[in-house]
């Protein structure tokens, strides 16, 4: 499956069929730090995803200056 | 995974609570428990003015939004601080919000009224780019708060940047800091009796029980087109990093945020007690902000030291500085 990742926006492959953390765990992502996405619909970590799904998984934590 | 309260298909799950939600139950939880923070540390009431500090981004975006929908009379203020396409981007998302829910949004540049970007500011003075760019958000967020009359100013600080702050603090043992750190930071005053005047707006934070991957999925499932990209001048920075390692320990340890923040606020932040009240400041000669006097005989605040130091080094056209690495 196309898993497109962000900053900087880069597009890579994972083999399915497996679940949310599956994919995550192969990546080496932190599940906490991120939102799956897939079709516009959040995924819960226990979501199955197949090899036809295109997901989005998208950085939560972000930086910057104390207002 | 089915939502704990409808017992429908959940999209978010949320493991501090051991608890997945649907899509209606999810915004229905957050938006309570944003209603709950702020009657809990009595933010603010139905007739008060409120400005929200809009960057665009998901956390801001969405305090915003669950404010219009609590019925709350809350505008926006977006600050241009002038980092290129960045900048251009993120006014949109501010822009692109305020058209959508027909709220208003009062719009300033940094460029337009002190003669400075961030980026700019950063090269002239030699100060890192996030430590300016705090300074100068804090100033103008405080600015047009007490120029446009606003009673309150409103920032979407969530549990996971308060838990960031913390943590650099008490790694660093910053105990003024750590006095400081609240949900609500009080209004000052400057002044007394009648000839008194308000120089900090109170400025609260709804968002303190919210983790951060909560506001995001807020945002999204509220259909709010927010700014995913981060600020290109953030790279490496240090509340970048604490998140990330408290993130990790979250991982394996649910609920650890939630009880570091509201442990240090229950059984330790009284030991910190901000002491620093109206009596140790003065009016800045220059802008009229309170700052510390010392033994100035014209005191100005950090912001016009800052502001002075980057115009007499434009004027001079002294060559750009590199600032430290460190943020």
């Amino acid at each position: 499956m196309k898993v497109k990742l962000r900053n900087p926006d880069r597009v890579v492959d994972v083999t399915g069929p497996t679940t949310v953390r599956g994919v995550l765990q192969e990546l080496g992502i932190v599940p906490e730090a991120v939102l799956v996405i897939r079709a516009g619909t959040l995924l819960t970590r226990d979501e199955a995803v197949s090899e036809d799904d295109d997901l989005e998984v998208r950085p939560v934590l972000s930086g910057g200056a104390r207002a | 995974m089915k939502c704990k309260v409808c017992r429908g298909h959940a999209v978010v799950d949320i493991r501090r609570h051991n608890a997945g939600f649907c899509q209606t139950h999810f915004i229905e939880h957050i938006r309570n428990q944003v209603a709950r923070t702020i009657k809990e540390f009595s933010m603010f009431g139905p007739d008060d003015r409120l400005l929200v500090a809009v960057s665009g981004g998901k956390d801001s975006l969405a305090v915003w939004d669950i404010l219009l929908d609590l019925g709350y009379d809350v505008t926006g203020f977006y600050l241009d601080l002038g980092i290129g396409g960045y900048s251009t981007r993120s006014k949109e998302a501010a822009v692109a919000y305020a058209a959508s829910r027909d709220a208003k949004l009062i719009v300033r540049s940094l460029a337009e009224e002190h003669g400075f970007t961030v980026p700019e500011l950063s090269k002239l003075t030699g100060r890192v780019p996030c430590s300016g760019c705090g300074l100068n958000k804090r100033y103008e967020f405080n600015r047009a708060a007490l120029e446009e009359g606003f009673d309150i100013l409103v920032t979407g600080h969530n549990l996971d940047d308060e838990v960031a702050t913390l943590f650099g603090n008490v790694l660093h043992w910053n105990v003024d800091m750590l006095g400081r750190q609240a949900p609500v930071l009080e209004e000052k005053l400057l002044g007394s009796g009648p000839d008194s005047r308000t120089v900090l707006v109170r400025k609260v934070k709804p968002l303190v029980k919210i983790a951060e991957r909560e506001t995001a999925a807020y945002a999204l499932l509220r259909g709010i087109d927010y700014i995913v990209e981060e600020c290109p001048m953030v790279e490496g920075n240090t509340q970048h990093r604490y998140k990330e390692a408290v993130t990790l320990i979250e991982e394996s340890s649910p609920g650890t945020k939630h009880q570091m923040y509201f442990g240090f606020l229950k059984r330790a932040a009284s030991r910190f007690a901000d002491d620093s009240g109206a009596a140790d400041l003065v009016a800045c000669s220059e802008c009229g902000a309170p700052t510390v006097a010392y033994d100035d005989a014209e005191p100005r605040c950090s912001f016009c030291k800052t502001k002075a130091l980057a115009t007499k080094r434009k004027l001079e056209g002294v060559p750009a500085r590199r600032g430290r690495k460190r943020r």
